[in-house]
């Protein structure tokens, strides 16, 4: 009886265990890889498995062979051997020669994966707390990507998307059949890059340049996650690229230039209500998750930003922990993620909201000037 | 007393190690406060400094005595070197994770650095090599992200005549083991009383040589990874200096109180073992830290 | 053998100045019992909210804690605490020894447990909440801990000087305290395990001592040892971290093995197979274990040539693995087994322990594993191999020993309504994490994606079946230290080590004459 039971149970692990690829379903297995690397890894799981599960049938083959007859209440008396050489040299041998033959292929992929020579373009990427940051630098330009699921879904006030925590405000974007070169680095703690579709993942580390590549094989939509615990959002920090035909790539490469010239434009001040407008935006983007939606913190570790003394002091106080963050603390410095108009609208917004009343506007200029 | 009815000692129950639990609780939680900046937190570390000497006078004298009174037959005493030579297997693991980060730094960190895109991207003006270093500069600075200057130390003053120091301590502690085997009471408390002063001048030289690195060199803790595994390494091995001459002032008395016998001193051996391994790691030390 | 007549103090003061290796035993047993409901609760947090999509219970900062305390206790409080606790009731009775070589040593061994445990759990309770960057600690994310940063430092630091004294304690009273012929190779294989198991101890906590010391420097004393621009390195931290921890899970499975090796002959009525093989394996096992660490930094980037290194060297680590399985086996085979509770959880063990090594071994290919790190794959690994494993063995211990322990027998049918609960609600709480590895669900994340509601919710399930499952655990032991049929010397058929020659409960002192063996 007991025996049926653990085989029901063993038998129920090893068809799960099958059924994992005999349809392989996007549920229980890798999502469908869109480069050469993503399908050697894939492939190289699948064989991995049947490896094992041959394993496995001998393994657990035996062991129930032996629970079913060899048991005291059917009778059965023992014997009394308690080695045999010739045995245990076999099931040494054996296992060894197996991994030699799964080593194998798994070397040429690892060789594969690592040779990040020749690319066609190259893509610096920079992890915050918790934001991504893509630069072109060959073409000048960069942006920061961010969640862009809204916080009612996630806290169940609203239905859930399709691609709830999945999505992102800018995406990165890639052209098809190029081998892009990812560089990737940190700005405060450790994160990781993980695309599964394109099978790579690469820490990115403060301090350190780290690279990978990737070359994709098909137009669309890919969507990851950070797959190293970096604080309170990790969680909410996707990453989604979209790979384009070269000809759309071109045109969004333009559009980008063309708003970066426009950002870097900080010569007309704005009115207080064009910044407090688009401050609020950067806000909810880039200080929310840590000052939290209406500036009430979480203390001790993330303070107000209503009624906080530094908000409605001088301009300069705040001009200054905004652009050169506080080393030791989570707060961040901003001066290299945002550009001068970003900076001096999110600093005016804060000052004129939740009942905060310093009341004054701050301008792109002032924060050029700050930056020496 | 339950030991005599088996062949082994069996101590009674104690109440030391609960002591010492609670003396640790008040260090370590009397030094968080501290670094914390919270209040009391000095004088919690106080008491549990307190309590900790207390217990260690209140085990170690347990131990002296019952030893003394003939408590413990061979198989203890070997139960006690088997302890004492596990546990020096233990520190030796304890520097290795020292010396680890000091290779790392020096073989694949800075380098890394300075190297590649790591420097091109993110630090264009570091130069990889020990010490660390700017470009373009001739000077020795802490960290590609620092501009704390620093003079590094330089191997053959003061730590070359603390070697010579430790050396010769080691050699005045095995003359005071033979005159311990050949029962010559004088020679054991002479031996002794030189390496006890030769640990004293140690520990002094080192802390002129600290004082002498903070204020004129400009090496300090913060002075990057060079500044950082030289204190770690000096100083761990300097509190273990300071450790093993406890050992060795406490064997120093209790030899003059006629302590020990030419067969069984195991108190004198597990300081003298104690001592050569603090030497050792010192002639590590000086190699890979002040020399190479 | 005589009974034990002499005075110690009673009540709450012979459990504090105890040096009696049976007491220390117990106490701790207890203290793993109650740091494992403790840690468990956590689970069953974190469990909680990942029930659905969405943040329902606590703040993602919360959740992250829970899992990070979790991690924690569970390895460092419970595991680890209750096979240091069967080392202290069998390894005496199991070579002949009147008791552990330095007993006052050992009581301290035990009595610096709970300050760590304080400086833990009252961490919940500073400003800022308990540390929350995963049990792995790795900075610079640890740096932004509060207050409870440096108490995690120091509880790191007491647990390791209780390891330390402990394995010390082990090593000697196994190489210095054996009953006359009782040599090396007729040791049984649980006081082998431990021999072994107590010297990876002795090289890896201080190592891990460093690793947190460095880290308390830089956070406090200015230095920069994991940090690039005073030319450190976060990935220093990892290095010396893994050096550490992966040693670390073997010491959470060879005594697990040690037990296995004794239970499996038992109900099997035939001696262990291949005893001298199990000896050189679990040696092989140990010092492989201290060259694999960087298979857990597949994705820092390391050099081609480091990864394959690791690579190989992780896989070989199957084959003496594979010999240990084997032997089970052919343990098993031909044996006149029965199947009382201890011999279901150790069966329970051979088959989803080895289910989990097979996902080790996928993890340890570097290319699958790049997909995998810090996915739920890993999370479902780990648990294969520590509660099906570890945790599994500490039950079929348990309930093997409880009989010589107080001298009644255990209620098998509770026994074994605990075992089979257990092992539904296991695999229901693990085996889908699996899948939500594979299709790409990251670990230590508070909400998640639609597409993995499905079997989140089963996970969640399971976990509050295996979870409530435990209780029935408890109310046996209670049931069977309170009274229950008496068990005689030597309850079970099959049983052949010394520990069955004394009678039961065993008295308070035993071999005071050290018996003769063969
Ligand atoms: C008891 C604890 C325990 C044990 C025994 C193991 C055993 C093994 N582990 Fe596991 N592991 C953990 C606990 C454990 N692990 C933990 C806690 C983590 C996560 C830490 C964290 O990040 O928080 C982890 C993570 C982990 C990783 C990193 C994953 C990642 O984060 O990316 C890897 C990668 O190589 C790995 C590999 C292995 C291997 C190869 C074994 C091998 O020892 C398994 C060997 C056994 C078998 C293979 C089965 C029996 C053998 C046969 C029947 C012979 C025939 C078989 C073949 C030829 C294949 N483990
Ligand atoms: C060492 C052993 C060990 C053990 C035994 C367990 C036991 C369990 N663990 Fe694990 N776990 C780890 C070690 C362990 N764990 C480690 C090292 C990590 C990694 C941490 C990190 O990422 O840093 C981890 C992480 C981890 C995660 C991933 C968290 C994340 O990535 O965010 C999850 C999620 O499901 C989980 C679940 C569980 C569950 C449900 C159990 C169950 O088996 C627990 C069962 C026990 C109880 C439930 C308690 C007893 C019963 C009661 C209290 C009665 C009351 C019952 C009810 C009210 C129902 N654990
Ligand atoms: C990763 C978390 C995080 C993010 C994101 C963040 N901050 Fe902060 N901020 C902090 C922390 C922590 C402090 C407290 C520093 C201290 O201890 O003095 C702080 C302090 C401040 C203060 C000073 C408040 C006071 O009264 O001391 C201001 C102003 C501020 N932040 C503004 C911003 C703005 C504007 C943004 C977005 C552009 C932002 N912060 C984004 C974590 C964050
Ligand atoms: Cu960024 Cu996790
Ligand atoms: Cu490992």
């Amino acid at each position: 009886m007991m025996s049926s039971l653990i085989k029901k149970i063993g038998g129920g692990l090893v068809m799960a265990m099958i059924s994992l690829f005999a349809h392989a379903e996007h549920q229980i297995n890798f999502p469908a890889p869109v480069t050469e690397i993503g399908r050697q890894v894939y492939d190289l799981h699948i064989i991995t498995m049947w490896i094992i599960v041959g394993i496995a049938v001998v393994v657990y083959g035996a062991m129930f062979w032996s629970l079913l007859k060899h048991r005291k209440s059917v009778g059965y008396k023992p014997a009394t051997f308690s080695h045999s050489t010739a045995l245990e040299i076999i099931w040494t041998t054996i296992p060894f020669i197996i991994l030699i033959a799964m080593a194998y292929p798994a070397t040429k992929s690892v060789i594969a994966m690592k040779d990040t020579s020749n690319a066609d373009m190259t893509v610096k990427v920079t992890g915050y707390q918790w934001k991504w940051e893509y630069d072109y630098q060959q073409d000048g330009f960069k942006f920061m990507s961010v969640l862009s699921t809204p916080r009612d879904q996630i806290e169940g006030k609203e239905a859930k998307g399709a691609d709830y925590l999945l999505e992102v405000d800018n995406p990165m974007v890639v052209p098809v059949n190029k081998k892009v070169r990812v560089l990737l680095t940190a700005n405060d703690v450790i994160h990781a890059w993980w695309m599964p579709e394109f099978g790579v993942k690469q820490d990115a580390i403060p301090g350190f340049i780290r690279d990978t590549w990737f070359k994709v094989e098909k137009p669309g939509t890919y969507r990851g996650q950070c797959a190293e615990l970096c604080g309170k959002d990790h969680g909410f920090m996707p990453i989604v690229v979209v790979a384009k035909e070269q000809a759309d790539y071109d045109k969004w490469v333009a559009e980008q230039k063309a708003k970066a010239a426009a950002a870097a434009d900080t010569g007309k001040d704005r009115s207080k209500e064009e910044l407090v407008a688009a401050g609020e935006k950067i806000y909810a983007a880039n200080c929310a998750g840590c000052h939290q939606p209406h500036g009430e913190g979480m203390p001790p570790v993330f303070p107000a930003l209503a009624g906080s003394k530094i908000v409605n002091g001088p301009a300069a106080g705040q001009i200054d922990i905004v652009m050169n963050g506080k080393p030791g603390t989570a707060m961040p410095a901003f001066a290299k993620q945002m550009s001068d108009g970003d900076v001096a609208a999110v600093i005016t917004f804060t000052r004129n909201s939740w009942g905060n009343k310093a009341g004054d506007v701050v301008q792109a200029s002032e924060i050029k000037a700050s930056r020496k | 007393m339950s030991g005599n009815k088996g062949s082994y000692y069996l101590p009674a129950p104690s109440h030391w190690p609960v002591v010492g639990s609670l003396a640790l609780l008040l260090l370590t939680g009397g030094f968080v406060m501290k670094i914390n900046h919270v209040n009391m937190g000095g004088s919690t570390m106080i008491a549990g400094a307190i309590v900790l000497i207390y217990m260690l006078f209140g085990w170690f004298g347990t131990v002296v005595r019952e030893s003394e009174s003939g408590m413990y037959n061979k198989q203890v005493d070997k139960s006690f070197r088997m302890a004492m030579t596990w546990f020096i297997f233990s520190e030796v693991l304890f520097f290795t994770a020292f010396f680890g980060a000091l290779f790392y730094a020096r073989v694949i960190s800075i380098p890394g650095l300075g190297s590649g895109d790591t420097m091109s991207q993110l630090w264009p003006h570091f130069v990889a090599s020990w010490p660390t270093h700017v470009a373009g500069e001739d000077k020795i600075v802490s960290g590609p992200g620092s501009t704390q200057m620093f003079t590094p130390m330089h191997a053959w003053g003061i730590p070359a005549i603390n070697t010579l120091i430790l050396l010769t301590s080691g050699a005045t502690l095995t003359w005071a083991h033979w005159g311990l085997l050949k029962n010559n009471r004088s020679q054991l408390i002479i031996g002794l009383i030189a390496t006890v002063a030769l640990a004293f001048s140690f520990i002094f030289l080192q802390a002129f040589e600290y004082h002498h690195a903070y204020t004129e060199l400009g090496l300090t803790l913060g002075a990057g990874i060079y500044g950082a595994t030289f204190f770690m390494l000096t100083g761990f091995h300097g509190f273990h200096v300071m450790l093993g001459t406890t050992m060795l002032v406490v064997i120093l008395f209790r030899s003059m109180k006629g302590h020990f016998k030419p067969e069984s001193h195991f108190g004198f051996e597990g300081a003298a073992w104690y001592w050569h391994f603090v030497d050792v790691v010192w002639l590590l030390l000086f190699v890979f830290v002040y020399w190479l | 053998m005589e009974h034990g007549h002499d005075h110690h103090p009673s009540g709450i003061m012979r459990w504090v100045t105890t040096t009696n290796h049976k007491d220390i035993g117990s106490l701790y047993l207890w203290f793993s019992l109650c740091m494992f409901f403790f840690a468990g609760t956590l689970a069953l947090g974190i469990r909680l909210e990942l029930f659905q999509p969405g943040m329902q219970f606590m703040q993602p900062q919360t959740f992250n804690q829970l899992t990070t305390l979790h991690g924690l206790i569970m390895v460092f409080g419970a595991i680890m605490p209750a096979f240091v606790g069967f080392a202290n009731w069998q390894i005496p009775l199991m070579i002949g020894a009147p008791d552990m070589a330095l007993p006052r040593l050992n009581n301290w061994s035990f009595w610096l447990l709970p300050v760590a445990a304080t400086l833990l759990v009252t961490s919940f309770f500073v400003p800022g909440g308990p540390i929350a960057g995963g049990w792995t600690l790795y900075p610079p994310l640890y740096m932004q801990n509060g207050i409870s940063g440096d108490m995690t430092i120091f509880a790191v630091h007491i647990l390791g000087m209780s390891s330390i004294l402990g394995s010390i304690n082990i090593i000697v009273t196994i190489m210095n305290m054996r009953a006359p012929g009782m040599t090396y190779m007729k040791m049984p294989l649980f006081v082998w395990t431990w021999f072994i198991t107590a010297y990876l101890l002795i090289a890896v906590m201080p190592v891990l001592a460093g690793a947190v010391t460095m880290m308390l420097t830089d956070r406090h004393f200015d230095t920069h040892f994991f940090d690039a621009s005073g030319g450190g390195d976060p990935v220093m931290f990892q290095h010396i971290f893994w050096f550490f921890g992966h040693p670390e899970v073997y010491i959470m499975i060879l005594p697990a093995f040690g037990i296995v090796s004794s239970i499996i002959p038992t109900f099997a009525r035939k001696p262990l197979f291949g005893y001298t093989s199990m000896v050189y394996a679990t040696a092989s096992i140990a010092i492989l274990s201290m060259v694999v660490w960087a298979h857990h930094m597949y994705t820092v980037g390391m050099p081609v040539t480091a990864q394959l290194y690791f690579m190989y060297a992780t896989m070989l680590i199957a084959v003496p693995t594979g010999v240990k399985v084997f032997n089970w086996l052919a343990t098993m085979w031909q044996g006149a087994m029965t199947f009382e509770t201890p011999m279901l959880f150790s069966i329970g063990f051979v088959a989803l322990f080895t289910l989990g090594g097979f996902t080790g071994i996928v993890l340890a290919m570097v290319p699958v594993d790049v997909q995998l790190q810090d996915s739920y794959y890993v999370v479902a690994h780990f648990h294969y191999v520590l509660v099906s494993g570890s945790l599994f063995t500490l039950f079929a211990g348990a309930y093997y020993w409880l009989p010589k322990w107080t001298g009644h027998m255990y209620d098998e049918k509770l026994g074994k309504l605990h075992f089979w609960l257990s092992m539904i609600g296991f695999n229901l709480t693990f085996f889908p994490q699996h899948f939500l590895g594979l299709a790409g669900m990251p670990r230590r994340i508070p909400d998640y994606a639609l597409q993995f509601a499905d079997f989140n919710r089963m996970s969640s399930i399971g976990a509050f079946i295996f979870g409530t499952t435990q209780l029935i655990f408890v109310y046996v032991v209670i049931k069977c230290i309170r009274g229950g049929a008496p068990a005689g010397d030597k309850p079970w058929e099959g049983a052949d080590t010394l520990e069955w020659t004394v009678p039961s409960p065993a008295p308070y002192h035993t071999f005071e004459t050290p018996p003769v063996v063969k």
